[in-house]
């Protein structure tokens, strides 16, 4: 009886360090996997702040102005103003018989507007 | 169990029945055999005993040797932090982005590379002397090679290099030219809120990296915040609004153009929560190459200098409006009460009179709207010294604003140094205290928000409600009545830009000259305003210095002439990009009017 619990002991014993061994190995595996990807992270964070920082640079305020002024022929863009605003009843909204009256629809809209005021 | 069989008995019958027949003893056998079968028993128990002990040796021999070696191998080996887990604390550390209320990016960093030589890796100095210098213009050729052939082991060449100035470094294929990492701070959107940006450059350098230090604005401020790692993939947000800021500078750039202005400054505030929607000041200068500090001249000319918030003016006009709502206050007078506008007053060799003759005797809204000096002076005598410099600190105006820039405390008002009647006549028109235009813009966001002190601020997480109490609703509104009347009747008619409602004061102060006295033909002339003035949600606070329009046959020199209408166009831009909406409907729907005190 008791050679039987020596030999499971045992053989436990020598089971359990394989187990710690694997996990042993397979945490390394995991670290050395989550270094890779950190560091790929960090490349792609690199890229990305590089790819920010020229998406800023494009646009920022001087160059659009310019291209606005290059373009002008062809968009005429010219900063927003009050006079670019109208009343939703000023709309010359098209009347199809197809669609909802948005002319009662606008007026309406125009009065809950008008309410929060 | 062969022990057992082996066994030899001890009083063997074999032997005992012999001895007692022989009359011998028989216990002396049984103690032969005693005595044999223990011999037997330790000689046993010697050999493994002998055995244990050298199992043990053994066994103490192989961990001794086993530690002895771990040791030797630990002692000859790199030292390494021990994993037990990934370190996921951080991926690349730098300094953190600086963006705008809608995270726009004002400041971020990018990857570059530093030149420097290793003089004795240098194969060819003369060549690469040579080649530098014709890369560079700021090196020269001779110098070059002087320092690559002195001792010296090692130099630095260049702090920044773009890719094509790399690659072309590359391209002289020399192979004592290194190139060492870096990260640079950018500023991608160039001049723009450069004086609230400031600036970094390096701090401790090395071959692998380089520190990058706040050297200005909110990037020394906040240095330590920037630099903190924790903070690395949190951008620092400012209540700046990067188009907003972009159409104040531009505005107020042709405006200063135009006016043939020596400079300007600009800024937009919510009334409500004391944030800066943009501030400008006028000359600016580049962030990514931010000049060195002036040697010469006065510290004001150079661009690096922040008029906004460090540039400390006589502010004329618009501080009447602080007199008379204090006089409000205090219940001394009310809008229609009738003040003696008759001039000059004289006092201690001290003449105060006003811009044109007024009569003599006017309202007080009148007083506001005509900028009278002398029905202002008047006021303010009714309110004493005392009583005028506690509302005047409490609005803020005897210290340096408490924005967060390091620049701020560099604003601090000048004071009179006696603050007696004629003082307080004075001030009581901007004449004697100077401040800085942030000042003026939280005064006026107190004015407009129903009296309440507002703290200015930068930071868009800053929560700062309103503060306390300093003039009833009432006062505040009846202030308002009086700035819009400037707009519709008074000095700044320029400014009634169509929809917004834009009430304000002009102010326009002679520049205290080189010799003493004032200087007639040079002035600093502002105008605060606040719009729109039926919800009154932001105040606009511009300054001009040494502007003047020449289109006409004499040159015009005062702030409506000059501030205003560089105000009206800055609102014109910007109240649609704030999300106003405009209205146009008739003036009675705004609420506040003059039309009850006027007979």
């Amino acid at each position: 009886m008791r050679s039987f619990i020596y030999t499971v002991t045992f053989a436990s014993l020598v089971g359990l360090a394989f187990w710690a061994y694997q996990e042993n190995i397979k945490t390394k595996n995991a670290i050395a996997h989550t270094e890779k990807l950190q560091k790929e992270i960090g490349i792609a964070g690199a890229r990305l702040s590089i790819l920010n920082a020229e998406w800023a640079y494009l646009n920022r305020p001087d160059r659009l102005t310019e291209l606005v002024d290059l373009n002008f022929g062809r968009l005429q863009l010219v900063p927003l103003r009050a006079s670019n605003f109208l009343e939703v009843d000023e709309i010359n909204f098209r009347n199809d018989p197809d669609l909802p009256d948005v002319v009662s629809l606008a007026v309406s809209l125009k009065k809950i507007g008008g309410s929060r005021d | 169990m062969t022990e057992a069989m082996n066994r030899v008995a001890i009083r063997p019958l074999s032997r005992i029945l012999p001895a007692r027949l022989r009359g011998d003893d028989p216990d002396k056998i049984e103690k032969e055999n005693l005595k044999i079968r223990h011999e037997q028993l330790r000689d046993g128990e010697r050999v493994r005993s002998n055995i244990r002990l050298l199992l043990i040796i053994v066994m103490f021999a192989c961990i001794y040797t086993a530690i002895g070696a771990r040791l030797a191998m630990l002692a000859s080996s790199q030292p390494a932090e021990p994993v037990a887990q990934s370190n996921n604390s951080l991926i690349f550390a730098q300094r953190a982005d600086i963006v705008d209320r809608r995270g726009r990016i004002l400041a971020t960093n990018l990857e570059t590379y530093a030149l420097y030589v290793e003089t004795r890796h240098l194969v060819d100095p003369r060549n690469t002397a040579n080649k530098l210098a014709d890369l560079f213009d700021d090196l020269n050729a001779n110098d070059l090679y002087s320092q690559f052939t002195s001792k010296r082991k090692f130099l630095w060449i260049k702090k920044k290099l773009s890719p094509e100035q790399m690659q072309a470094v590359h391209d002289i294929g020399e192979p004592g030219l290194r190139f060492g990492p870096r990260e640079t701070r950018l500023y991608p959107n160039g001049a723009l809120a450069s004086h609230i940006l400031g600036g970094a450059s390096f701090g401790k350098e090395g071959v692998k990296s380089a520190e990058i230090v706040g050297v200005a604005g909110i990037e020394k401020t906040f240095d330590s915040q920037l630099r903190d790692p924790s903070y690395s993939r949190k951008p620092l947000k400012l209540t700046i609004d990067l188009s907003i800021q972009a159409a104040v500078e531009h505005v107020l750039e042709g405006g200063m153009r135009l006016l043939n202005a020596k400079g300007a400054a600009a800024i937009l505030m919510e009334v409500d929560t004391g944030r800066v929607i943009s501030l400008a000041s006028l000359p600016d200068f580049d962030p990514n190459h931010r000049p060195g500090l002036p040697v010469r001249g006065s510290a004001d000319d150079s661009p690096l200098f922040n008029k906004a918030i460090q540039g400390v003016y006589e502010l004329g006009s618009t501080f009447k409006i602080f007199t008379v709502a204090q006089a409000l206050e205090l219940e001394l007078v009310d809008p229609k009460t009738k003040i003696n506008t008759k001039g000059p007053i004289r006092m201690g060799g001290h003449k105060i009179n006003d811009y044109r003759n007024n009569g003599p005797e006017l309202p007080v809204w009148q007083v506001i709207t005509e900028s009278s000096n002398l029905g202002t002076a008047r006021i303010a005598k009714m309110i004493g010294p005392e009583k005028q410099r506690e509302f005047l600190s409490s609005l803020g105006f005897t210290k340096p604003t408490s924005i967060e820039m390091i620049e701020a405390s560099g604003g601090k008002p000048l004071l009179p140094k006696r603050w007696n009647e004629l003082e307080t006549m004075t001030i009581s028109y901007g004449h004697g205290l100077s401040a800085t235009p942030l000042h003026l813009a939280t005064g006026y966001a107190t004015l407009a928000n129903g009296g309440r002190l507002v703290k200015p601020t930068l930071l868009e997480e800053e929560k700062l409600g309103l503060g306390q109490q300093i003039i009833s609703k009432e006062v505040a509104k009846n202030s308002l009545a009086m700035l819009r009347g400037v707009v519709t009747e008074g000095t700044a008619s320029l400014a009634d830009v169509n929809g917004y409602f834009v009430a304000g004061k002009t102010g326009t102060a002679d520049k205290p000259s080189a010799q003493g006295g004032y200087d007639k033909e040079k002035n600093i002339t502002s105008f605060a305003s606040i719009f729109p003035i039926h919800e009154p949600k932001y105040v606009l606070v511009v300054t001009l210095d040494e502007a003047q329009d020449t289109s006409g046959p004499e040159p015009k020199r005062t702030a409506g002439w000059t501030a205003v209408p560089v105000s009206a166009e800055i609102i014109a831009r910007v109240a649609p990009l704030l999300g106003l909406r405009p209205k146009f409907d008739n003036k009675s729907s705004v609420g506040v009017t003059l039309s009850n005190w006027q007979e």
